[in-house]
């Protein structure tokens, strides 16, 4: 057990250990949400809330139900129906509330269940042995640097759109190398502050 | 193994695959490559290949659990309710990459510590859906076992290629045996890091462009 405060993991979460840029989750949803900004930052919003409170609630499971039962080898098939569960609540919030976005996400919002990121956030908090409040941290920072990062990049895409590549890195190719860089910058916020 | 596939269509008056077994192998390791064309599952291609070991155990794990998941969704294709198919193939993935779990702790319990927990977001690796949803719920058993088997060796074959790459140029080792020595080569820690992974990544799918693919895959 670590005893690093919970607002540090959350901090480093957002940056020195970006979930998408130093652990690559998420990566599928991220090449296809962020060819513009209007789903980037509504799907980032939705990873944000439904990866904070998921890993928040895996955590209550694992320790309280799991543990106490020798039932560990479950975790996988509770984690995944968390998480279904979740998505399917956040489609309907964003269904009632913002009609636009959620025609503007179409499949990717019931697809967030097989969105690396959150099933990720909640392998890592056991991996880890993360305590209560870390996770908490841990959680929202996980879905909030996935926000970022896409962010970042749904911004990025839209210069690289009036930009020329080769033509065999059009598409997938040049994104991937602006992601190299990306990481790279996000490289920099390394000595910061340390989690494991 | 196209040969395999196309033989057992042969002998079967074409009945089992109706004739689709060889393409459909053939679509699944090149033309229609699960990271190259379909961009599907980069997670754990980038994730897991920073040395070649674990490439290799993650690759042959992967072809069991999307083999069988294939199989067993295609079985159960006319039993499923259509309102919840999403999670009932998630449900059924997720039963196998258990077994592969277990496994690997039972017997590769090195290999195991070092995928942690990328065993486990097999069941998140968007291409396992993308098969299980986009083929065998609509097709027959043997010809989706086809499907699965050929998607699950393409994938296996870019972890492998990913991996080796990386692990030569970051580290001057394959398989902890020293290739390129120091004096030769001044290896490149980047290549084992994340920005090295997407650099790797970004030029495989150029060099693919220029020469096997069509250029096809996301759009701008």
């Amino acid at each position: 057990m670590n005893h690093t405060p919970a607002y540090l993991i959350f901090f480093a979460a957002l940056f020195t250990n970006n979930i998408l840029l130093s652990n690559f989750l998420g990566m599928c949803h991220w090449l296809a949400c962020t060819r513009n900004m209007l789903s980037a930052t509504g799907l980032g919003m939705a990873m944000t809330i439904v990866t904070g409170l998921t890993t928040v609630l895996n955590y209550v499971i694992y320790y309280n139900i799991l543990i106490p039962l020798r039932l560990e080898y479950l975790m996988f098939l509770m984690f995944i129906a968390v998480i279904a569960a979740f998505v399917q609540l956040a489609e309907m919030i964003v269904e009632r509330f913002n009609a636009k976005l959620y025609y503007s996400l179409g499949i990717f919002l019931p697809l967030m269940v097989v969105n690396c990121t959150i099933m990720g956030a909640a392998l890592f908090m056991v991996v880890r042995h993360y305590s209560f409040m870390q996770t908490v941290g841990w959680g929202f920072g996980a879905g909030g640097g996935w926000m970022l990062s896409a962010v970042l990049m749904a911004a990025l895409r839209k210069k690289a759109g009036y930009s020329n590549p080769p033509k065999a890195f059009a598409g997938a190719g040049i994104v991937m190398i602006i992601a190299g860089f990306m990481a790279m910058a996000f490289m920099g916020f390394a000595g910061m502050v340390a989690i494991e | 193994m196209a040969n395999n596939a196309s033989l057992t269509a042969g002998m079967t008056h074409c009945g089992a695959c109706d004739g689709k077994g060889t393409k459909t192998f053939r679509d699944g390791v090149l033309d229609n490559n699960p990271i190259f064309a379909q961009v599907l599952g980069i997670c754990s291609a980038l994730a897991v290949t920073s040395k070649l070991e674990t490439s290799l155990v993650m690759g042959i794990g992967y072809v069991f659990v999307l083999s069988f998941s294939t199989l067993v969704v295609s079985l159960l294709r006319h039993t499923i309710p259509h309102r919840i198919r999403i999670i009932t193939q998630v449900l059924v993935v997720c039963v196998f990459v258990i077994i592969l779990d277990q496994l690997l702790k039972a017997f590769y319990w090195e290999a195991s510590r070092q995928l942690g927990p990328y065993v486990g977001l097999i069941i998140t690796n968007t291409l396992t859906l993308g098969r299980t949803e986009g083929f065998s719920i609509q097709n027959k058993p043997i010809v989706s076992l086809v499907d699965g088997v050929g998607n699950g060796l393409g994938y296996a074959l870019v972890l492998i290629v990913i991996g080796t790459v990386r692990e030569l140029f970051g580290t001057g080792k394959i398989l902890g045996h020293l290739l390129l020595p120091p004096a030769i080569y001044t290896p490149n820690q980047m290549m084992v890091l994340a920005p090295g992974a997407f650099f790797g990544l970004g030029i495989l799918i150029a060099v693919l462009n220029l020469t096997v693919l069509k250029p096809q895959g996301i759009k701008k």
